[in-house]
Formats: C-alpha cells, sequence, structure tokens
C-alpha cells in the first residue's frame, strides 16, 4: 500500500519533470560523505553553489534586494523588536557581516521597486524612500494602503510592482472554501460567497497616493483562496500569481476522494492573471487526477460537473497539491545559463496535510516560461531543505521567499529558523 | 520467515503501547476506537504524532490544556476553537466545532489524545461529555 503511494507519488513528481534529471547530475556523489554544509545545506544542479549570507534571523518570509546588494528581509516575528533586517555583505564574498534592522511590525511582503522600500504588516503595506546608504528615515515610512483584512487565516500580504506605477497585494480569504461552518464536515459552501467582497483575491493600489483602502484600490482579480508566491512579468506585462490550493477533500468527502486523492488534489495552481480575471474559488477547483477545473463538492460538485468552472480564468500550469508555493520570481538575470532565462522560480514551503502520506514540497522548482507561458517540464532546482524528514515541525529549513541580485544571483530564504542563502553558478 | 519480522515488530510495538495504556487504565478497545476518531478527524490538523504545525494548528503533545481538567478540554471539541493565542503563539487555522461526535466517540478521542503523545491525564467518560454539552446547549 504504501509502496504503492509512494510510487504514485514519484510517477507524479517527475511526470516530465527533466528536473529532477538535473537533480541525478549533481556536483558530487549523492550520498555526500563530507560535510552536510557544502551549499549551506541544500543541493542545486551542477555548475551551481551557494553561500549562507546569513542565519538564524528568525521567520524569515520574502526578500528584496537594492540595486548596491544589500538584501531587505521581511520577519514575521520580530527579532529583537525588529521586523526588516538589512543585510550587507560589503566585501562580496557570500557572508553579510553588517546587519540592521527597523520596522516594529511583523509580516510577509516586501519589494523594492524605482528607488523605494515597500513593505507590508498583515493589514498595511508602506513605503520607505531609498538613498546612497540605504532607507534614508526608517521610523517615518509613508503608509499606502491600511485596513486590510487580517483575521486570522492567509493573512499574510505578499507585494509586487509593475513598471507603471501600481502595487499589487494578495488579500487571502480567511477561509478554507466559504462554507456556512468553515472547515465542517457537511456544511454547504455560501453561494456568492461574501468574503470575495473583501479578500480572496489581489487588490491594486497607486504607489503615490497615501492612506488607501478597498474604497479607493481596484479588486484586479479574484477566486483566489490565497496568495503568498506573486511577481509581475516585464517581459509579457502581466501579474503571474501560485495560489494555495482548499484542504479537507479526503476528510469531508472519503465517498469522492481516497486519501491518495485528497494528498494529491487539489493542484496548487499557477496562473497568469489580467484585470478582472476569477479564478475560480471557492466554487471550483483544478482535478489533478481529471486534468480539469471542477465543482468543489460544497458547491454541488460530484468530481465530474464542470459547471460554470470552464468559464472561469485557466492556470497555466498545474502542480500536486498541499506543497504551499510561497515564493515566485521571474529570473531576468545573464548570471545563470541561458536556459533560466526569464522563467520562474517557485519556493514550495512544504505540505502538511498530506498525512499519512508522506509530505511533499520543500524545494524550490524551476519552470521554463516563453511569452508568459510554460514551454517546457518543471523541475527540482534546489532541494535538500528538510533534510529528509519532509514535516512542517521536522523539517530543517522551510523555502519561502526568493529575490534576485543586481549581479545575477538568487537569494532564497527560509522561515523555520532564517537562513538566507545567496545562490549563484560558475564562480 | 524474515520478511514477517517487521510484521511482527509492529505487532509487538502495538501490543507493547495497548499494554502501557492499559496500565494507565485505558482499555484496549477505547484505545482503538480513539485511535481511529482521531485519525478520521484530528489527525489532519494535530498530525499523526500530535505535533500539529507551525503557524497554522497547534501541538496537542505537551499542551497543558489537554493533559488538564476535563471541563476546559471538553468545551474545544464541542465548540471548535480559533484566535485564540497559545503558549505566546497564534495559530491560522480554524478548528470547526465537533459538536457532531457522540459523547462517547468525544471521550474515546480525547482519552486517545490524553495518553498519547507523551501526554498523560485522567480519562474522560461520556458522561463528562454529556454534562459539558447540556451546559453549553450543544
Ligand atoms: C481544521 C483543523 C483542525 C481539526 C480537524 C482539529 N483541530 Fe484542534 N485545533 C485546531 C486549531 C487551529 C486550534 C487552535 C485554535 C486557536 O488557537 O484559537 C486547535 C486547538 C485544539 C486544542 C487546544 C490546544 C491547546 O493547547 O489549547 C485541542 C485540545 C484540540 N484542538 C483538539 C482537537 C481534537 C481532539 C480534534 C479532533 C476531534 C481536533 N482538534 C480537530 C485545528 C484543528
Amino acid at each position: 500500500m504504501r509502496i504503492l503511494n509512494f510510487l504514485t507519488l514519484a510517477i507524479l513528481l517527475s511526470s516530465g519533470t527533466a528536473g529532477l534529471a538535473g537533480e541525478k547530475k549533481p556536483v558530487r556523489s549523492s550520498k555526500p560523505m563530507v560535510s552536510m554544509e557544502e551549499n549551506g545545506g541544500i543541493t542545486l544542479p551542477a555548475g551551481f553553489q551557494a553561500s549562507i549570507l546569513a542565519d538564524e534571523l528568525g521567520r524569515a518570509r520574502h526578500l528584496a534586494v537594492n540595486t548596491n546588494g544589500d538584501v531587505y528581509v521581511k520577519l514575521d516575528k520580530l527579532n529583537e523588536g525588529r521586523g526588516i533586517l538589512r543585510l550587507r555583505d560589503a566585501n562580496g564574498d557570500g557572508k553579510a557581516e553588517d546587519i540592521s534592522g527597523f520596522g516594529n511590525y511583523k509580516g510577509t511582503g516586501i519589494a523594492i521597486k524605482n528607488g523605494y522600500l515597500y513593505a507590508s504588516s498583515n493589514e498595511q503595506i508602506f513605503r520607505y524612500a531609498l538613498d546612497k546608504t540605504g532607507v534614508a528615515d526608517p521610523e517615518n515610512p509613508e503608509l499606502i494602503a491600511t485596513g486590510l483584512w487580517d483575521r486570522g487565516a492567509h493573512s499574510s500580504k505578499s507585494i509586487t510592482l509593475d513598471n507603471a506605477g501600481n502595487i499589487y497585494v494578495n488579500i487571502g480569504a480567511p477561509s478554507n472554501v466559504c462554507q456556512v461552518k468553515d472547515f465542517t464536515k457537511g456544511s454547504p459552501g455560501i453561494n456568492p460567497c461574501p468574503l470575495l467582497d473583501s479578500s480572496g483575491g489581489i487588490w491594486q493600489f497607486r504607489v503615490d497616493v497615501k492612506g488607501q483602502s478597498y474604497n479607493n484600490g481596484k479588486r484586479y482579480a479574484t477566486g483566489l483562496r490565497n496568495v503568498v508566491g506573486l511577481d509581475w512579468n516585464a517581459q509579457v506585462n502581466d501579474l503571474f500569481v501560485m495560489q494555495h490550493g482548499r484542504d479537507m477533500f479526503f476528510q469531508h468527502y472519503p465517498e469522492m476522494y481516497s486519501q491518495q486523492d485528497g494528498a494529491l488534489n487539489p493542484s496548487e495552481e499557477f496562473f497568469r492573471i489580467k484585470p478582472g480575471s476569477d479564478c475560480g474559488w471557492p466554487y471550483c477547483y483544478y482535478d489533478m487526477n481529471k486534468k480539469q477545473k471542477l465543482m468543489n463538492p460544497e458547491y454541488g460538485g460530484d468530481r465530474n460537473k464542470v459547471g460554470d468552472c470552464a468559464g472561469k480564468t485557466q492556470s497555466i500550469l498545474q502542480f500536486p497539491g498541499h506543497m504551499a508555493p510561497d515564493g515566485l520570481l521571474f529570473y531576468t538575470g545573464t548570471q545563470f545559463p541561458e536556459k533560466y532565462r526569464n522563467g520562474a522560480f517557485i519556493a514550495f514551503h512544504g505540505s502538511w496535510n498530506r498525512s499519512p502520506e508522506p509530505q511533499e514540497g520543500y524545494f524550490v522548482v524551476y519552470v521554463p516560461i516563453k511569452d508568459g507561458l510554460p514551454s517546457g517540464d518543471w523541475e527540482v532546482f534546489a532541494n535538500g531543505f528538510a533534510q529528509d524528514l519532509k514535516d512542517p515541525r521536522k523539517a530543517r529549513f522551510r523555502p519561502c521567499g526568493l529575490a534576485q541580485g543586481p549581479d545575477g544571483s538568487l537569494y532564497i530564504s527560509d522561515d523555520q529558523k532564517g537562513r538566507i542563502w545567496k545562490v549563484t553558478y560558475g564562480k | 520467515m524474515r520478511y514477517h519480522k517487521p510484521f511482527f515488530s509492529v505487532l509487538l510495538m502495538t501490543t507493547c503501547s495497548f499494554m502501557v495504556l492499559a496500565q494507565q487504565g485505558m482499555p484496549k478497545d477505547v484505545a482503538a476506537r480513539g485511535k481511529t476518531i482521531y485519525g478520521a478527524v484530528c489527525m489532519a490538523c494535530h498530525q499523526s504524532d500530535g505535533g500539529g504545525v507551525p503557524r497554522l494548528n497547534p501541538p496537542l503533545s505537551g499542551s497543558k490544556t489537554v493533559n488538564g481538567p476535563k471541563d476546559k478540554l471538553i468545551p474545544i471539541v464541542l465548540n471548535g476553537m480559533s484566535g485564540v493565542e497559545i503558549e505566546g503563539e497564534s495559530y491560522g487555522n480554524v478548528m470547526a466545532s465537533h459538536a457532531d461526535l457522540k459523547d462517547q466517540e468525544i471521550a474515546d478521542v480525547l482519552n486517545y489524545v490524553r495518553n498519547n503523545f507523551g501526554n498523560k491525564a485522567s480519562l474522560v467518560s461520556a458522561a463528562d461529555v454529556k454534562k459539558v454539552r447540556i451546559k453549553l446547549k450543544k
């Protein structure tokens, strides 16, 4: 039974993964005898290496790199009263020797654009002017947006910016699937779902207007249960997001979903967003076995009915369920080999509710992209974060944020302990 | 013969753990029933080892509430729980009411969590659950 499950998963994960092939030819033998700390404890494709830029920072969520190479990390729990840390590696040896901090609020979102650092709490978005030395006035940021829903579940506010003066923020729905009674077996879905007025989507605000909220922001996309990883693709001028799919198929509908089906479903979907996109939550989900968007059983779905789901915005790529995509980055640098140009890196924080099936994720994958669509199979790029213990509590690290440095290096954050890796190629 | 070894050791381990439970005063069938309910209803969130999921679902292992007085614990299963900080941590998920479980089922699952994952506490009876249920009108 167990072996069968494992095989199914292995086949699924490797179905069309040139990526695991990348994994198969590491620089060293697959069982490193020497230091586990080579590459800061993670594994990378041949020719890549990683240094530990900083360690034990705490809950390091997203990160952003300034034009001078300074790395800013947003923390989800204050570290000595500071919610944003600046890591400076002046001598360029891949280790930050100067770490300082500011911002007395916890949160996830952080981004840099045109001379400003943007950061979010779970309710507000701030911006700080940057000068030659860094953040000019850390005590007095401008308040860009406020009053965004923070109702416990899915409260992190990830941010990204376009080149036309807009900032995009995810407002996750504080709910599993908008039932009359959340997380309750047998409770029907509310139709229409009232949560969608103020959550379950992406909101757009202007960067140069202070104190915005729901009244003057724009609901840019809806039908997204929760998004943590999002990025603006400047090549095709569109927003791309990774949705965290719903839970509890097997627990609430065992007659429709076996334990394995529940571990695999719904897909974690990768969307290319247009203004007004409706990605389907809570009415629809993408079924990994049936390979299409179907109606959720709380809304009358029977695992065959498509209903209105055919008319929703369809995802451009689907991953196995529950792996929790927390970071998304389009790579535009030239340091990495040609194949990585303009493709997407996605950090999967790692699953918790595939139990008793083995947990999955806890890695960073690469998706080749051409003209805004996947142009090949996804592959695992960085692995080994969990160190053989793919378990949300026992995993050594859990990858969360991704950022690109001015020299094309890739930065990865871990929010289990707070390690930051700087990944370089061929140096 | 060799192939049967793991099976036997599992059997032995299971038997031993039931013996330990039996020593603590939990009959075998109660332990087995509690485990089944835990697996079907609670495990997805609180995990098979009762360790929970950081920032989402709290651990039941070592929890003061799980090891504490029954009249504080039973209402959590009947009412559900959300938005309450536990030992300085907040948890993002919502625990729904499980009042649809029968009194005996709630007693069984609570006995299971009170005597596993390193926890040790007195037994809960269906009558205990019934009392709280009447008080809470659940
Ligand atoms: C959907 C996920 C979920 C399910 C299913 C679930 N719980 Fe919970 N449980 C939680 C969350 C989340 C909390 C904490 C809520 C808070 O902090 O306000 C919690 C809290 C608790 C607590 C209090 C812990 C403490 O230390 O204070 C107990 C006891 C508990 N659950 C037992 C159970 C039992 C027994 C079951 C099965 C009958 C169960 N739970 C099912 C998510 C869940």
